[in-house]
């Protein structure tokens, strides 16, 4: 367990091999509802109240197919491109797991909803890899366990443990990718950009909230090595446990540098399911299985065939929604940005949030200027997301209308929008509480330039001459007056109008 | 057909969870060989151009409607458990992979 | 006529006008069990409480001015352990479910409650319905009330025995290879299994679930139809379950009764006759036969080739499907647990606790399943049974397609001796010969009794299959044949009562 694996240079690694990928995502569908059953489909909550005779797996109890996970698993298969099947069933994959209460999963096994399909992939600089989608098939999660006694909560050295099925039975979507290869260096990009594609597509769809924290998009990385030159697939490992996009890329990139490394020194990679440690970024061995598991599939006696009309399949298809892939291009065009904003854009991961901005009122640059070049700075700062800085694309179209109006000045915004952040409320409330308002009150303002040329009638003088530069000592006067709280800008237009 | 071994029986009761005695074993191999035997026979008419009938009624698209039913309370979930601790079932240690 | 002597039929109507109570009825009932089971052991767990508060809601909702909530309203029935029932103890008959109580009830158990019937209790039955003669129960093999010694069919030998003693008129059984037909014809009484689909499987515990199907059992054929009717229609629960009108099964019954079955072609399936099958019921068959012909009836040899692999084929796919079905008894969430003391892993636990909790005939089925599905097995054995099984389905049609029922004995022998096949599963295994057909290919089939056998004076049983959905021809063909040989139920020897 403590074995330090020895690693191989990245640079040296794909000098030497091709990579060869495999990713299997599951995705958690939000129905309101299980799989099989009619208990609420809900993340968290206390253990064992979303519970019925079925999703316990208790003696008697039967499965009824959820016709809304039905929908959103076509629809998956639609965006991303499948046939969808005519005819299919679930089947019966066949082993014991205290987590799992009837000792089977209701699984489609060689009968997916969809399959063949495909999904562009956009990676950071541009270029577009397809990935080819094998299947997307339909099954339910399991129970979760907790171990109790060992020393990290994980299953090694525990005591015993505690299991809530709140989530057994909750939908998902597995979707599987063929091998993905000839991306070289470029491998572990890839299936990073693969994972965020899919989980924009899902998002878009709306079947899905795709919480990798939260489990419910779950990434298991196929990795496999072929020496330079050769088009034998090597032997294989499984990656499960990768809970963000960064992770899916580092997983990846480690395998590869470990799977090297045993290759080089004339070992040979082990079949097996690994797992992934966020703290260290490394892999470590699941157990080995002594010999391949015989899952006795069957198709399930207790459900009956799915058999989806073609014109079910073309009223759902009428149903999805702009891909995010689609929108891109179209925002492109209506913002007029080049391909290096969009790529900035799309990055940062504020393609969501800037439209919201714009929705809201604000122009695109104006939103972009915020968002990008702004708000990322804070996110990345405080390491979150953008969308969960703590604040809204309608407030910072509200500060964007404020400055706009001569309300606030750009560092006022922007002290403005610290508040907002800092949680001290709405933007109007931030400016009453800080004091913030931009004096715009043009008689106070003229009166204060009045008084302020009058206390200076030599400069007030050379301004009349045409002198304008001497506004500057107007200018200070008026802001210090007005205690910092004038448009600069404003008060200079008011001294010169006034001298003119 | 080949006749099934007293490994092969042992192999199949691990695969089921079975702790089956070494007396069980014997005997179970001399029974299921003959079982076995005796059913294969369904080899003899069952031709490659026969489609399998997994559903003896010809159903297809049953669904649910995606509303929320009452769940039993967790109370009455754990009513039957073996043992049961701060509202989850509790179970021996679990071997194997990381869930 | 003593209220334990007495019809379904008679009993609600006795109850809905008052000239009895549902409670005396019951508390009659009850009082039988208590007599005789000690000698037929029919009952795993009689509820005379819950039995006795539904017989009273019957007589107040009556008293009350209320008609009768159904035509069964106040009829006592015995119902075979393996349908859940809220808050009552439900074992299958195995050490593994010992003491579980579930927390819901099977569909079939809630029609009862709602058509008024008085649940008297759980009958015990071969562990988890595997067998067909009620000794591989888990606790204690049922006596056939016509002689103790010998065994009362299976896998609902409970439920046969309950009504042949008088303990129940009225009991729910499930079929899954012959499992209510079986105990019908070697008790002397009429057990129907409906066309797949017909009833529901909610909260019935699965054995074979391509296959299981709970139905009626009666000692009268009109018995039967009231209660298939009580039980029988869509469920949402159940995937499985047909979306159409119950055949209307009561009508056939009172059609039949006049005794008239001019027009109607019966076929007598040639396969279900020769080696195995006793000459006394063989003999009893043909003259069931002439019965019909001379009712008006049109007989008609058919053939059915493939029903010769039925046995093979069923014996395939039922340890299949119950392999998997049965992995959920795995002592984590309710049930048996054995051997957990800390040290053990949840894995042995569950092998320890199934070694345990199982008994022989249910582990023997579990490793033929396993084997039969396993990856290299898969395409010889449970595949090319499920190719068995759209033959016999065909063979079926085609025999349709000429004649209107089919007809065989129910089983090649009469009711054995308990003991007698314990060791030797092959020969268990031929008591379901004739009933197996009609589960492989989903369509009804039932028992009704055909007289005593002439070599050993023991029950026989004709058996009536028809095709699906058409359940109410059957029903036709049986209470005609019933009307014109009349009932034996009411010749069981006295049951010597040990007090």
């Amino acid at each position: 367990m403590t074995s330090v694996d020895e690693l191989m240079d990245y640079a040296e690694v794909v000098e030497r091999f091709d990579p060869v990928l495999g990713l299997e995502v599951h995705v958690e569908l939000h129905t309101n509802t299980k799989m099989f059953c009619g208990c609420a489909n809900l993340f968290g909550g206390e253990p064992n109240t979303h519970v019925c005779p079925t999703c316990l797996g208790l003696p008697g109890s039967l499965p009824v197919v959820n016709g809304k996970a039905v929908e959103s698993a076509i629809r998956i298969g639609l965006a991303l491109n499948c046939e969808i099947a005519e005819w299919c069933r679930f089947a019966r994959k066949n082993y014991f797991y205290p987590d799992m209460p009837k000792n089977f999963q209701t699984s489609q096994y060689d009968e997916p909803i969809a399959f063949n399909g495909w999904l562009d992939v956009t990676l950071d600089d541009g270029e577009v890899v397809r990935v080819e989608i094998e299947r997307a098939h339909m099954e339910e999660d399991t129970g979760k366990s907790l171990h109790v006694g060992g020393a990290t909560g994980r299953i090694h050295g525990a005591e015993h443990s505690l299991l809530d099925y709140n989530r057994a039975g909750v939908p998902l979507i597995e979707i599987v990718t063929r091998p993905i290869t000839g991306t070289g260096e470029r491998a572990p990009e890839v299936a990073r950009a693969y994972v965020t594609a899919l989980r924009d597509l899902l998002k878009a769809l709306d079947v899905s909230d795709v919480r990798m924290d939260q489990g419910s998009l779950r990434c298991d990385a196929n990795v496999s090595l072929m020496p330079k030159g050769t088009t034998e697939f090597g032997t294989r490992t499984e990656t499960k446990n990768v809970n963000s996009l960064r992770s899916v890329e580092r997983a990846v990139r480690f395998e590869m540098t470990r799977q090297a490394a045993v290759l080089v020194n004339g070992g040979k990679v082990t079949q097996e399911t690994r797992h992934f440690d966020e703290s260290t970024g490394s892999t470590s061995s699941g157990r080995t299985k002594e010999t391949a598991e015989d899952y006795r599939y069957f198709p399930e006696p207790d459900l009956v065939p799915i058999a989806p009309s073609r014109e079910w399949v073309e009223e759902l298809r009428g149903t999805l929604p702009e891909l995010p892939w689609e929108r891109r291009k179209r925002i492109q065009t209506e913002w007029s940005l080049t391909d290096a904003e969009l790529r900035d854009l799309v990055n940062a991961g504020a393609v969501d949030l800037v439209a919201a901005t714009v929705d809201a009122g604000a122009t695109p640059a104006e939103a972009r200027s915020w968002w990008v070049a702004y708000l990322t700075k804070e996110a990345n700062a405080r390491g979150v997301e953008l969308g969960e800085l703590g604040i809204t694309p309608a407030q910072i179209a509200r500060v964007v209308a404020l400055v706009n109006a001569g309300e606030l000045t750009n560092k006022l915004a922007r002290e403005v929008v610290t508040g907002v952040l800092a949680g001290e409320g709405e933007p109007e409330a931030v400016i009453e509480a800080r004091g913030l308002k931009v004096v715009s009150d043009d008689s106070a303002l003229e009166k204060a330039v009045d008084e302020a040329l009058a206390a200076q009638p030599d400069v007030a003088a050379k301004i009349r001459d045409g002198k304008v530069a001497a506004a500057g000592a107007i200018v200070g006067a008026v802001m210090k007056a007005t205690k910092g709280q004038a448009d600069a800008k404003k008060v200079r237009d008011l001294i010169i109008a006034r001298c003119s | 057909m080949p006749s099934i071994s007293r490994d092969e029986v042992a192999h199949l009761a691990r695969l089921a969870r079975l702790a089956v005695t070494d007396d069980e074993l014997d005997l179970f191999a001399g029974q299921l060989d003959v079982i076995l035997q005796s059913v294969a026979t369904v080899g003899d008419i069952a031709t490659a151009d026969i489609p399998p009938t997994s559903h003896a009624v010809p159903l297809t698209n049953v669904f649910r409607e995606d509303v929320v039913r009452p769940s039993l309370g967790q109370q009455q979930a754990l009513a039957g458990a073996p043992a049961a601790e701060d509202g989850r079932f509790r179970v021996p240690r679990i071997l194997g992979e990381e869930a | 006529m003593s209220l334990i002597r007495s019809t379904a039929a008679e009993l609600a109507a006795k109850i809905a006008s008052r000239e009895v109570s549902a409670v005396e009825v019951a508390q009659a009932h009850l009082d039988r069990i208590a007599e005789v089971d000690g000698a037929v052991n029919a009952f795993l767990h009689v509820d005379t409480e819950g039995a006795l508060a539904a017989a009273k809601k019957v007589d107040d909702d009556l008293a009350a001015g209320h008609a009768p909530v159904s035509p069964l309203a106040g009829v006592p029935l015995a119902l075979k352990d393996v349908f859940a029932t809220e808050g009552v103890p439900t074992t299958c008959g195995s050490k593994i479910l010992e003491g579980w109580v579930p927390p819901y009830d099977a569909t079939v158990t809630r029609r009862l409650r709602e058509a008024g019937v008085v649940i008297l209790g759980k009958t015990n039955m071969d562990e988890f319905a595997m067998g067909s003669s009620t000794e591989n129960s888990a606790y204690g093999p049922t006596r056939n009330p016509w002689d103790l010694d010998r065994i009362p069919g299976g896998s609902g030998g409970g439920s046969s025995a309950s009504l042949a003693a008088f303990q129940a008129p009225l009991a729910i059984g499930t079929d899954t290879g012959g499992s209510i037909r079986q105990p019908g014809a070697v008790t002397g009484t009429v057990g129907v299994k409906p066309t797949y689909g017909g009833v529901s499987r909610y909260g019935l515990v699965a054995f074979s679930s391509s296959l299981d199907q709970g139905g009626p059992c009666a000692r009268t054929v009109l018995d039967a139809a009231l209660l298939h009717e009580v039980i029988a229609g869509h469920d949402p629960l159940d995937s499985t379950s047909i979306n159409a009108p119950v055949p209307p099964v009561v009508a056939a019954a009172r059609e039949g009764a006049n005794g008239d079955l001019t027009g109607v072609k019966v076929g007598v399936v040639t396969q279900f006759s020769g080696d195995g099958y006793q000459p006394g019921v063989l003999r009893s068959f043909e003259a069931a036969v002439a019965q019909l012909k001379q009712l008006g009836a049109e007989i008609i040899e058919v053939s059915c080739p493939s029903f010769d692999y039925a046995l093979p084929a069923y014996y395939l796919i039922a340890p299949s499907e119950a392999s998997s079905n049965l992995a959920r008894f795995d002592a984590m969430r309710y049930g048996l647990r054995v051997g957990d003391d800390s040290t053990r892993s949840a894995e042995e636990v569950m092998s320890l606790t199934r070694e345990a909790g199982f008994g022989p005939e249910v582990k023997r089925r579990i490793m033929i399943g396993t084997y039969a599905l396993s990856s290299g097995y898969y395409d010889a054995y449970y595949g090319s049974a499920q190719k068995v099984r759209t033959l016999i389905t065909r063979d079926f049609e085609q025999a349709f397609a000429n004649v209107d029922v089919l007809v065989s004995p129910t089983t090649p022998t009469t009711a054995f001796r308990i003991g007698e096949r314990a060791n030797d599963p092959m020969a268990m295994y031929k008591a379901d010969l004739c009933t197996i057909p009609a589960n492989l290919a989903g369509t009804p089939a039932m028992s009704v009794p055909s007289g005593l056998s002439d070599e050993d004076g023991l029950p026989v049983g004709l058996q009536i299959m028809a095709p699906a959905l058409q359940d109410h021809r059957m029903y036709r063909v049986a209470a005609a044949y019933e009307a014109a040989r009349g009932t034996v139920y009411l010749d069981v020897p006295e049951l010597a009562v040990a007090r």
